[in-house]
């Protein structure tokens, strides 16, 4: 009786915080490093800030159901503003801070924001620009005073100003506060946070309490987080992971959210703190392990050497060490003395010293990188996720980890596979609709709670663990029926450095054929290495030695994609390489750097007939359009070239 | 107009307050040669007062006076109402007039951090003997003023290169370490001797913005050398333009835009 009464009483940010204000009262909640030192809160001293931000927010006159805008990087105090916006029985909604003023004025429209939170002076001014569009704007608040002298003071407050007037009126608003935080329930809003939009407009996704908290309790309870984890918190407040790390499990767990200086500083906080709990993007890790190689390069002959040396036994012996599998003493024995001579020092330097627990989403990930983490033992894995869901739909468990799969459905997440091989889910994290967008919300979650997710996928057989292949609408069919998920073969291309695009074609033919874009750093250096003179990206392109080895990385790809039984219909049985990088101002790529597929297909169809036809060179013209507008002619006769394709399942040269 | 003590409300609606410091018919030689010719004009405590000129036109002589560097030949440098002894520059920026350099003049083997804490130098007060031997009050002391330090990190947005030595920096930062320099002194007066030279865009907007930002937060009064006439006529309340050494204007952006002296210095025209 008494669980159930308090876990009823645990509905909402809000009773969480009041929660971890007295079981976890002087455990540090926050901490920021400013003015050069780490400034700390503890849940006591968090839990007052909230209240005096909250009684602040009542003088103001917020109201029940109001849309709360919050913009800027990663601080306490914004954090503290979602969750005091909560508590008065407002829901916050966290924009993108680098967005810019067009972006951010179509969502503060469409929510009807009265009140933007502003970090500092630049967020402030975009706001005051989309004002005259987005006229719901009653109130600007800011947290950072620098600037802010000159602006008409009418309709703006300096945050802590605001929690000054909370303090003074907390006799006059407290009955209030307690009555709204009182009404909360598991199904009122927790938060709004709006989907990038690659397609079409940001749709506002809006989750309830229960969504974040259940999520947060299951994710939690998979990952045996507890008090005393440390995160940095330094991904976008509007992001929906940041939500459910910074807030959802640090209010369930009651751990500690530390906040970088400022951006640039993140990887010299990241050390400082050392994290035991860690999300970061496939981009992160990668720079992280350039940064090292390159260091590596310039470093001493010894030290190349033992770094050599130990990262080899590494690889061999560090991913099966941290997956509890059996290896030999004397391999132990050599791993050990590698953690004290290079493993360790290389972790501590990167900040990763402590990691128990992280986390890599949102594309795919390379495996030699991925494997690099992993085999210096740190607990990288993955996990598949959506806003949609409040991030997690699969994750990998401890020991079950791969570079290849996302992992088995996360607790409490029911997915299933359709006819067309799209990916389903229902869970407790389900998001409650599309604000003012019925006619998406139907399209996309059905009356059974199933939520489509756009991407295509499998369960593997045995193991359990899904994997993505594609988004849904790219996947497509070979003339003889076999699969045909052209992502899936360009990303295995893209792992390699020199490699910048590829796009794969093959729908509704027999076989399938690329296109190349080899990146101009990557061959650029490898030419001065090998002396090899060019005089423009087009020669370089061209240049037969290039051709050679992208050869070796299509048929390397070739033998990868034969090992699987479902999709070794990919295999590119011919390709070129392209005489211009697919580039953004000609329209072949989104401004986010997506290649737009229809269109490259279209405008390079003589080159893509002659893939087909079995021509060993194409000759073309290319229009192109210069930066500043002007548009021009390029001329170039393509290699065309044959890989060799395997057998299914065989490493097997196949007859063709 | 502006002869009263009680100043003046800018167009952006800021007040003025009254003459902080005066040059009063201001005439430097050096040897033959006549820098500044009886020049007098006033400096108000919290404008941006602007020096503009062609090159050669004595601007930067002029910063030198105000900061002691140059004693004039002739001609008073009253400065909060008393007329300014013969000094060393030291002694100047003990009484809250700070500076930077054209060419940047910072310790390239030191830290950012430590550069800046020696603009605190001259108000530290303990002995170099107890600072070296970190000793009692010495160490105390340091740390209040590490913190001041910190607050002007903080505030140009430097706290990415604190422990960077100053020769690894590019250019625009290294401009921006050395305001932060001149800033960690609370000087009242902050002479910037072209602020933006070399700059690209970004870094220009970034650095106007800051100049603007430390004479809203802090109440200091600037004066600038600058090339860059955009950037003039956007940040300086008054503007005070040479020519050959000579005063040829002296007014609001707008005053001085349409003076006809300055035209011609600008446009060119021949000279008797």
């Amino acid at each position: 009786m008494t669980t159930t009464a308090k876990q009823a009483a645990l509905q909402s940010v809000p009773a969480l915080l009041a929660r971890n204000a007295v079981q976890f009262a002087n455990s540090t909640a926050y901490r920021e490093k400013e003015f050069g030192i780490w400034q700390a809160w503890t849940w006591k001293e968090t839990a007052a800030e909230i209240d005096a931000m909250a009684l602040g927010f009542l003088a103001l006159g917020m109201n029940r159901g109001d849309y709360v805008a919050i913009i800027g990087r990663n601080r306490p105090a914004l954090y503290w503003a979602m969750v005091a916006a909560q508590s008065v029985g407002a829901v916050p909604v966290a924009l993108y801070q680098d967005a810019v003023a067009d972006e951010m004025a179509y969502v503060l429209e469409h929510c009807g924001a009265r009140f933007a939170i502003c970090g500092d002076q630049e967020q402030v001014d975009k706001v005051i620009e989309v004002q005259g569009s987005a006229q719901s704007i009653e109130q600007i608040l800011y947290l950072d005073k620098r600037g802010m002298r000159k602006y008409d003071h009418g309709r703006m407050n300096w945050l802590s100003d605001v929690q000054a007037e909370g303090r003074a009126g907390h006799s006059r608003f407290e009955a209030e506060l307690a009555a709204r935080r009182a009404e909360l329930t598991y199904d009122s809003t927790c938060v709004m946070l709006y989907t990038s939009g690659t397609t079409g407009k940001p749709k506002g996704v809006v989750l309830s309490n229960r969504n974040i908290i259940e999520t947060a309790k299951a994710s939690a309870e998979f990952d045996h987080l507890g008090l005393n984890e440390e995160v940095l918190a330094y991904l976008p407040m509007a992001w929906v992971g940041d939500f459910i790390f910074s807030v959802g499990q640090a209010y369930w767990t009651g751990f500690c959210v530390n906040c970088p200086e400022n951006a640039e500083t993140m990887m010299h906080d990241l050390r400082e703190i050392g994290p035991s709990y860690f999300f970061a993007p496939p981009r992160v890790f990668e720079t992280m392990l350039t940064t090292v190689m390159i260091r590596m390069e310039d470093a001493g002959a010894t030290k190349k050497r033992l770094f050599d040396r130990y990262m080899a036994h590494a690889r061999k012996v560090g991913g099966a060490i941290l997956d509890g599998k059996p290896v030999s003493a004397a391999d132990r024995l050599k791993y050990r003395m590698g953690e004290a001579l290079v493993y360790g020092p290389l972790k501590n330097t990167l900040g990763l010293s402590n990691i128990r627990v992280a986390y890599t989403a949102g594309e795919a990930i390379g495996p030699e990188i991925f494997d690099f983490y992993r085999s210096l033992g740190i607990n990288l894995k993955q996990l598949y996720g959506q806003t949609e869901a409040s991030v997690f739909i699969t994750q990998q468990p401890d020991g079950e980890v791969r570079s290849d799969t996302v992992g088995v459905p996360s607790p409490g997440v029911e997915v299933r596979i359709a006819e067309n091989g799209e990916v389903f889910y229902r869970s407790p994290g389900v998001f409650v609709e599309y604000y003012k967008n019925p006619e998406s919300t139907a399209s996309t979650k059905d009356a059974d709670g199933w939520v489509a997710t756009g991407d295509a996928g499998f369960f593997e057989d045995g193991t359990g663990h899904l994997r993505i292949i594609d988004r849904a609408k790219d996947v497509g069919k070979l003339a003889d029926g076999r699969m045909f998920a052209p992502k899936y073969v360009e990303n295995k291309l893209k792992f390699y450095p020199d490699i910048l695009e590829a796009v794969l074609f093959g729908n509704d033919r027999d076989h399938c054929v690329a296109f190349i874009n080899i990146d101009l750093a990557a061959v650029g250096n490898w030419a001065e290495r090998n002396n090899i003179a060019y005089s423009s990206y087009q020669e370089l392109a061209g240049h037969p030695r290039v051709l050679g080895s992208i050869q070796e990385h299509v048929e390397t790809v070739n033998a990868s994609v034969a090992q699987d039984p479902m999709l070794s219909g990919c295999q590119i049985h011919r390709f070129l390489v392209l005489h211009k990088e697919l580039d953004a101002d000609d329209g072949e790529m989104t401004r986010t750097r997506k290649v737009r597929r229809n269109i490259v297909e279209q405008k390079y169809a003589d080159l893509i007939a002659g893939l087909y036809d079995g021509a060993a060179s194409v000759y073309t013209e290319t229009e192109v359009s210069y930066e500043d507008g002007r548009k021009g002619v390029l001329k170039a006769t393509l290699e065309l070239r044959d890989a060799r394709v395997f057998d299914t399942g065989a490493a097997q040269v196949a007859a063709e | 107009m502006l002869d009263t003590q009680e100043g003046y409300v800018t167009a952006d609606g800021r007040q003025i307050g009254g003459v902080v410091m005066e040059l009063k018919n201001i005439t430097l030689r050096f040897g033959g040669v006549e820098a500044i010719k009886n020049i007098s004009f006033d400096i108000r405590t919290g404008e941006i007062r602007a020096i503009i000129g062609p090159n050669g036109a004595g601007k930067s002589s002029m910063l030198n006076v105000i900061s002691g560097f140059y004693n004039p030949q002739e001609g008073d440098v009253i400065y909060k109402g008393y007329k300014r002894p013969r000094m060393r520059p030291y002694q100047v920026a003990r009484m809250g007039i700070a500076r930077t350099f054209q060419n940047i003049a910072l310790f390239e083997g030191m830290t950012v951090l430590d550069n800046i804490m020696t603009g605190r130098m001259n108000i530290m007060k303990s002995g170099f003997l107890a600072q070296a031997m970190w000793w009692g009050k010495a160490a105390r002391e340091e740390d209040e003023h590490r913190e001041k330090v910190e607050k002007v990190i903080d505030f140009l947005e430097i706290q990415h290169i604190r422990k960077t030595p100053v020769a690894r920096l590019p250019y625009g930062l290294k401009k921006r370490v050395e305001l932060a320099r001149a800033l960690a002194a609370e000087p009242q007066i902050l002479l910037l001797d072209e602020p933006m030279a070399g700059m690209n865009v970004e870094e220009k907007e970034d650095m106007s913005r800051f100049i603007l930002d430390v004479n809203d937060e802090f109440g200091t009064t600037i004066v600038l050398i600058e090339h860059d006439m955009g950037v003039v006529m956007d940040l300086s309340d008054r503007v005070v333009v040479m020519d050959y050494g000579k005063k040829i204007g002296d007014g609001t952006p707008d005053e001085v835009r349409n003076n006809q002296d300055v035209i011609d210095a600008y446009l060119g025209v021949a000279h008797e």
